[in-house]
């Protein structure tokens, strides 16, 4: 009896089956094409940010898909997560084994940017709709501000702070600056492999998935489609926004601190922890299909590789980049091409030739 | 530079934010959506001018008129090719993201064609600057214009919507789109008509913007873009005065906070009065709260 009903697969289960599968196959692919190289250096070197994008993707996807607040600020989680985990790896290098050290550094990015989306959740989820959009972002810039003025040194007197200049730090002659203000936290260890960043990602799908099937996750649910109806039952608003919007930060912070490990210099610019970059991610989310976590998945990646594949175009990719994304949105979201999608899908012409010989 | 010189100037900077912000403000009240493209809607304006002052020798008045008149059909072709098939589209993020799409295009297509360098944009005002109080005060001839140009358009933005058949038909479309249509009002006329007007102001911002700050580049827009939206919503988006109340604010707070407090930190400065408007008055200084019903 028990082997029939593990036989039986759930359909929640089967489907977050095939995201880890695709995941896993997606690995053993490019890993094979590495061992026998087949792949030049450049993509190679897309590998890890694969991993990063896709950890953001999905992180964003609860908050975007699942609670059903839009955030144009997931890149300020993503900073956070990777200044607080390069900053633990710059403190700790030498003192434990390296690969405990990027576990911790993994954990202490995760803990610091959920505790973040924590405190900037309590005011920010009261607000609805596009106010609360302007505000993430506000909350985005204002995080990647502040990094650019943040000194921390360290010296035989303990860590010294200041918002000013290193030399405002006031330490002694054998002290160490470690986040140098604008120019960010140099030479951070380099860990971020490519095992390592889909291993993280598929503890992010694991994460995220089980939320979405838990009594938490509906929960979540049910105040997305009707806030005052779950209300009305008894469902704790509050909370449960914020838990979804907690995980969904300490992900991002994951992303941001296999980000950190994987270049030699992290600073926080526009490019890298902006709005720009909130958008590029919450253009992977919605490609992907709102709430779909395995869309978002296949469309962060597609989307990376896109640009990287067209390299031979030079100049004219990003242009075929824009007309590309323009092109996909109207074609999946325009009332008038789904008809014409449904008019000339196979699966009704299939039905209709089928139809037609049974009347003759 | 006394604390009135910076006031100035933050009114002045805060008067082009305004221009911008009504762009996207009547668009989010017609329309439902946040058009991302409006702050490259303002780069391709200043290209405009730009060449047609530096290469075909146009007066600066004469170019301006050619801006604008450029980026009303390309306001108008975005609204009909990139919009419109997605009005029913179910969620607003989808042409959200659309936007987005646009935006990219534009700054790409700028800068396939006038490169990443930036070049430095002739000034449309020719005006002497004045002085007051033996030299202390200075008000550039640009700060003028840019003040005297914002009080005009809101004056005349607020006449049309008030008085004249198009613009009650804009606002009856932001009220109820269905309701509007049922009394024979042209939807998508009216918010053609909406974009068309939006990206005309864009490229007079576009060349007030460029003549105060006169570094031309495919990027100049989206910044100023995003801060125009942020004053948007600060005055309560949706509102032709909070449009306006919103932009002068922000250019005040921004431009004083650069010069008594930090100029690296005058956005955080920015977005966090922001945030803490928003957490008082969540709709913004001028939004009308709108009661949920079960």
């Amino acid at each position: 009896m028990i082997v029939m009903k593990k036989m039986k697969l759930d359909k929640n289960l089967k489907s977050s089956l095939i995201t880890y599968g695709m995941v896993i196959a997606a690995y053993i692919v490019m890993q094979t094409l590495v061992m026998t190289d087949n792949i030049s250096s450049l993509m190679e070197g897309l590998f890890v940010p694969l991993c990063i994008y896709s950890i953001m993707a999905v992180s964003l996807n609860l908050t975007v898909g699942i609670l059903g607040e839009l955030s144009l600020g997931h890149a300020g989680f993503m900073c956070i997560g990777a200044f607080a985990g390069a900053f633990f790896s710059k403190c700790m290098n030498g003192a434990m084994p390296d690969g405990i050290r990027f576990v911790c550094a993994i954990l202490i990015g995760a803990v610091v940017a959920a505790l973040f989306g924590f405190l900037i959740g309590i005011p920010v989820l009261r607000l609805k709709g596009d106010y609360l959009a302007i505000v993430t972002l506000g909350f985005g810039e204002i995080i990647k501000n502040l990094v650019n003025v943040f000194y921390v040194g360290r010296d035989a007197n303990g860590f010294h702070f200041s918002m000013k200049d290193a030399m405002s730090l006031g330490m002694e002659a054998d002290g160490e600056v470690i986040i140098k203000g604008a120019q960010g936290i140099t030479k951070t260890p380099q860990d971020s492999t490519f095992t390592i960043g889909v291993i993280l990602l598929l503890i992010a799908l694991f994460i995220v998935l089980n939320f979405i099937n838990s009594r938490s996750g509906r929960a979540v649910m049910a105040i997305r489609d009707n806030r005052i109806a779950a209300e009305s039952i008894g469902i704790n608003i509050t909370k449960y926004k914020l838990m979804a919007f907690s995980i969904s930060a300490g992900l991002a912070g994951v992303a941001g601190v296999l980000y950190a490990h994987n270049l030699t210099t992290l600073t926080a610019l526009p490019k890298n922890f902006g709005y720009n970059q909130s958008i590029m991610i919450l253009v992977y989310v919605v490609l992907g299909g709102i709430g779909n976590i395995r869309g978002s998945v296949i469309a962060a990646v597609a989307l990376t590789l896109l640009p990287e594949l067209m390299r031979s175009l030079q100049d004219y990719r990003m242009l075929i980049y824009a007309v590309v994304l323009i092109g996909a949105m109207l074609f999946t979201w325009a009332p008038k091409a789904k008809e014409f999608r449904e008019k000339y899908s196979p699966k009704r012409l299939l039905a209709l030739k089928k139809a037609q010989k049974e009347a003759k | 530079m006394s604390f009135l010189g910076y006031l100035i100037n933050g009114v002045s900077l805060g008067s082009v934010y305004a221009i911008i912000a009504l762009g996207y403000t009547m668009v989010y009240g017609i329309a439902k959506m946040l058009n991302f493209a409006h702050g490259d809607v303002i780069m391709v304006g200043a290209f405009v001018i730009y060449t047609a002052m530096s290469s075909a020798g146009l007066s600066p008045i004469l170019s301006v008129i050619l801006a604008m008149v450029l980026c009303t059909i390309l306001g108008m072709t975005i609204e009909k090719i990139a919009y419109r098939p997605l009005r029913n589209a179910g969620s607003p993020l989808a042409v959200l993201i659309t936007a987005i799409g646009v935006s990219y295009l534009l700054q790409n297509l700028g800068l396939l064609i006038f490169g990443a360098d930036t070049k430095s944009f002739k000034s449309i005002v020719n005006m002497e600057a004045l002085q007051f109080a033996e030299g202390q005060l200075t008000i550039s001839g640009e700060t003028i214009v840019t003040i005297i140009a914002c009080v005009i358009i809101m004056f005349a933005l607020t006449s049309f919507v008030k008085y004249t058949k198009a613009g009650r038909a804009m606002v009856a479309v932001s009220e109820d789109r269905g309701a509007a249509q049922l009394m024979g009002i042209n939807v998508n006329g009216t918010i053609a008509l909406t974009f068309a007007i939006g990206s005309a102001l864009a490229a007079i911002a576009g060349a007030l913007l460029c003549s105060a700050y006169p570094s031309l580049s495919p990027y100049v827009g989206s910044m100023p873009g995003i801060k125009a939206f942020v004053a948007a919503v600060f005055g309560g988006i949706g509102s032709i005065p909070g449009a306006m109340i919103g932009g002068i604010l922000l250019g005040v707070i921004e431009n004083l906070s650069k010069a008594y407090i930090s100029s690296q930190l005058s956005d955080a400065i920015v977005f966090g009065v922001l945030i803490v408007v928003l957490l008082v008055k969540p709709t913004g200084i001028l939004g009308k709260n709108i009661q949920e019903k079960v």
